[in-house]
């Protein structure tokens, strides 16, 4: 009877609760060990919530797309595209509002074109956005004419700043609450959790599980745009080549947030500090002079950290 | 018990897979209060009857009526808010929801926005788990992979329940004992009864004869899709229901093992396995296997058959007792599973059978396509050439594949998992005359089949698993299929 109760508390720990912890030693670490206590001054926050924005907002979709137990392979090179998009309106003479809201339909179109593949088509998500990673980043280049489109950014290279007041860090904060609840309180967000945990049951209990898919795919990638539009503000230039290999960095921080790539868990919150995690560290690293190689290095052990701690606390469950 | 008023009728109900016909006018009627066991062999149509009920499969022919009206459900959802639930054999829990989360999803109380309401979630799982379950048995807040298969089974009904909402009338439970203990199907039996007296009509498809004969009020024998008995079965004698299940005459059959060579003749001992224990299955399990001879193990759907052989192999860890092995040439497992774990579909009958741990680190594919040929002809596999893939080939050829590879390892002894399922009548007289030859040869055979003629007619000795514990095993001869069928499902 004991046993069955410390073994309910250790399942109701929240998921979130490992990456915090390692969050906050990563950044004590660093506290101590940058000289005169650089580390703790309030504007090294300010730089890396700015930092975190793109990143975290790409990795609230990836959570919705893990919890299915898909993939995105592809949000580096959408991220590319909206840029571009952007800047390509906003040459043409549109109003900013106006290019914002084509370039992040144009990626919720992509998003629901690949929902309709992996959630009616039944194709691999791997596989699927394997293929859009390259279809959009080739448009993307194709679309800019192989370079960068230099534009006025029209106010737009003032969403995302370093400064408490940055409309880009206080939208990107609304939109992860957006999403937590969405996921913990929403009929919908029961249902993206039931398909990741066993598809058939939810489809037995007569629920749409394609539609399910769309809707994740369509929504993370409307998020990703959006991180488009904050990359842009940052770059304040269309560049086709921005962000290769973000995605990788996104799945990153949203594993070590604690959601199995096998689908069925994930919490916003954990790939919050997950993507927080990674920022911290290759701040981290840049403000102590150490060489690149170091980062890439940390961050990966912090995976394999993170992997191996949640599957030891799976096997003490089970 | 008086008799409740009928809820749902089957009428004529016919079915065919492109020329197979499965359900050849099946009637059937199910009363208000009653549990009702479907009872028949694999094959029968058990299944594809309830599928029709379920709406996941549509009759060719035939009529159903659910309280007085015409029902025709579109799938199982539709079937569901009509009033029809089924908890099927395998576990259909979302393993990482909780158990409130599982019982209301689909149906998930929710208000603008869709915003949950947890509150009537969770008045509504409580509602529907207190009819399946005492007060305080299952935690509403336990993730459902922590809870125990028992009590999973028991939130599958809770659902389905939950599910039918205020209009469930009917409630069929597939095999709803398969991967239970004693007490734990005792007291799952127990709930179904009181769900049965509050009157819904329930729909128990099972093996258990002692299940049938203890819980329910009436039966319903299907064979070949026909129905070939029903009544009373706590007035029909056991035997009576077993030839209807059987149906045809045995003796030809038993005859055939008398005449066999007696199993004094075997050699050496080649497996020797003392009171082998697994995690769950088996529970315990004693048997000598010699060289020259074939051992066959009976028993129900979930009696513990494959696992029993995996943990010989040890596949699946052990929890006590020991095998000791007297085979230097080693153990080979003919997995039931031809294509999840047998076979590599995708690859060429060659490959397939050249795949071993041990062999040269360089492989030359002439040599192992000559070899491929030379099993082709040996086993006279019907195919295009030792390169065709071996998802290809129809079951039958794929199983001779299968024992391709066992023949060329040279195993001493063969662990064979259900060889001929899926495949045809010609073929499964091949493989099991292969089988015997293999005996004859001086190889050890533990034969597992839930086709009890194969059993009788192909083993030397046979050994029953109830409940996850074997038996003690006996001449053939001293078998048939209505004992085997008695044992196992008693």
């Amino acid at each position: 009877m004991i046993g069955s109760i410390a073994q309910l508390r250790a399942t109701r720990r929240p998921a979130w609760l490992g990456p915090l912890v390692a969050l906050l030693a990563v950044y004590a670490v660093f506290a101590i060990i940058t000289p005169e206590h650089s580390f703790l001054r309030p504007q090294i926050f300010l730089t890396m919530a700015r930092q975190s924005v793109v990143l975290g907002l790409c990795a609230l979709g990836m959570t919705l797309v893990i919890v299915t137990g898909g993939i995105d392979l592809s949000t580096g090179s959408l991220v590319a595209l909206t840029t571009v998009v952007l800047a390509k309106m906003l040459k043409g003479g549109s109003s900013p509002a106006v290019a914002v809201a084509c370039a992040v339909g144009v990626a919720t179109l992509v998003g629901a074109f690949v929902g309709v593949c992996v959630g009616r088509f039944r194709l691999m998500p791997f596989v699927v956005t394997l293929g859009t990673m390259a279809v959009l980043r080739g448009s993307a280049i194709g679309l800019a004419n192989e370079q960068k489109i230099d534009c006025d950014p029209r106010g737009l290279d003032h969403v995302l700043e370093a400064s408490l007041s940055s409309p880009g860090i206080w939208t990107a904060l609304a939109l992860a609450a957006v999403v937590a609840l969405v996921l913990g309180y929403t009929r919908f967000g029961r249902h993206v959790f039931a398909v990741g945990s066993n598809e058939a049951a939810a489809r037995l209990c007569g629920i749409d599980t394609g539609r399910v898919k769309i809707l994740v795919y369509a929504l993370s990638s409307l998020l990703v745009g959006i991180a488009g539009v904050m990359e842009f503000s940052t770059l304040t230039v269309g560049d086709p080549t921005d962000s290769v290999g973000l995605e990788l960095d996104v799945i990153a921080a949203v594993v070590i947030g604690g959601a199995p790539l096998a689908g069925g868990e994930g919490s916003v919150l954990g790939s919050v500090f997950g993507a927080l995690l990674i920022i911290v560290i290759r701040t981290g690293a840049v403000h102590m002079g150490m060489p690149s190689w170091v980062q890439y290095i940390v961050t990966g052990v912090i995976i394999f950290v993170a992997v191996a701690v949640d599957s030891a606390r799976r096997r003490t469950r089970a | 018990m008086s008799e409740g008023a009928r809820v749902l009728a089957l009428d004529g109900i016919e079915k065919s897979f492109g020329p197979v016909v499965v359900l050849r006018g099946v009637e059937l009627a199910c009363h208000a209060g009653e549990v009702h066991a479907v009872l028949g062999e694999n094959g029968a149509g058990k299944t594809t009857l309830m599928r029709i009920l379920l709406g996941v499969e549509h009759a060719d022919r035939g009529t159903m009526t659910l309280a007085g009206k015409p029902y025709a459900p579109r799938g199982p959802a539709d079937a569901r808010r009509s009033g029809v639930a089924m908890v099927p054999q395998e576990r259909t829990l979302c393993p990482h929801l909780d158990v409130v989360e599982n019982i209301v999803l689909g149906i998930e109380p929710a208000g603008m926005l869709g915003v949950l309401r947890g509150r009537d979630a969770r008045a509504l799982a409580e509602q529907s788990l207190a009819l399946v379950a005492g007060p305080g048995r299952i935690s509403l807040d336990a993730r459902a992979g922590d809870l125990s298969v028992a009590d999973q089974q028991l939130v599958e009904i809770a659902r389905a329940l939950a599910q039918g909402g205020t209009s469930a009338r009917v409630l069929v439970l597939d095999e709803p004992t398969a991967s239970l203990g004693k007490s734990d199907a005792d007291r799952l039996f127990e709930r179904v009864k009181a769900l049965a007296e509050s009157g819904l009509a329930i729909l128990l498809v099972t093996h258990f004869l002692a299940d049938v004969r203890a819980h329910a009020v009436r039966y319903t024998v299907l064979r070949d899709g026909k129905v070939h008995g029903a009544g009373d079965p706590r007035e029909v004698a056991a035997e009576v229901i077993v030839r209807e299940m059987l149906g045809r005459e045995l003796l030809s059959v038993r005859a055939e093992a008398e005449a066999r060579r007696p199993p004094d003749a075997a050699g050496d001992t080649l497996l020797d396995v003392r009171a082998l224990r697994g995690e769950k299955k088996p529970r315990e399990a004693t048997f000598v296997l010699k060289r020259g001879e074939i051992l066959g193990i009976a028993g129900l759907v979930g009696s513990g058959r494959t696992e029993l052989l995996r943990a010989i192999l040890g596949l699946d860890e052990r929890t006590s007792g020991d095998v000791v092995t007297n085979a230097p040439r080693g153990i080979g497992l003919l997995s039931e599973d031809r294509g999840g774990e047998g076979l590599m579909l995708g690859r060429s009958i060659a490959d397939n059978i050249a795949l071993s741990p041990r062999g040269p680190f360089v492989v030359n594919p002439a040599a192992t396509r000559a070899a491929g040929t030379r099993w082709i002809a040996e086993l006279s596999v019907r195919t295009s050439g030792p390169d065709q893939h071996v998802g290809e080939l129809s079951g039958g050829n794929q199983q001779k594949v299968q024992i391709a590879r066992m023949l060329r390892e040279d195993f001493d002894v063969l662990l064979v998992d259900e060889p001929t399922r899926g495949i045809d009548v010609a073929s499964k007289a091949q493989v099991l005359e292969l089988l015997r030859e293999l005996a004859r040869k001086g190889k050890g055979i533990v034969l597992v089949s839930s086709q009890l003629d194969e059993l009788v007619s192909t083993c030397d000795r046979i050994a029953v698993l109830r409940h996850g514990e074997l038996g003690p095993a006996r001449p053939a001869a001293e078998w048939d299929e209505q004992e085997l069928l008695l044992e196992a499902a008693s």
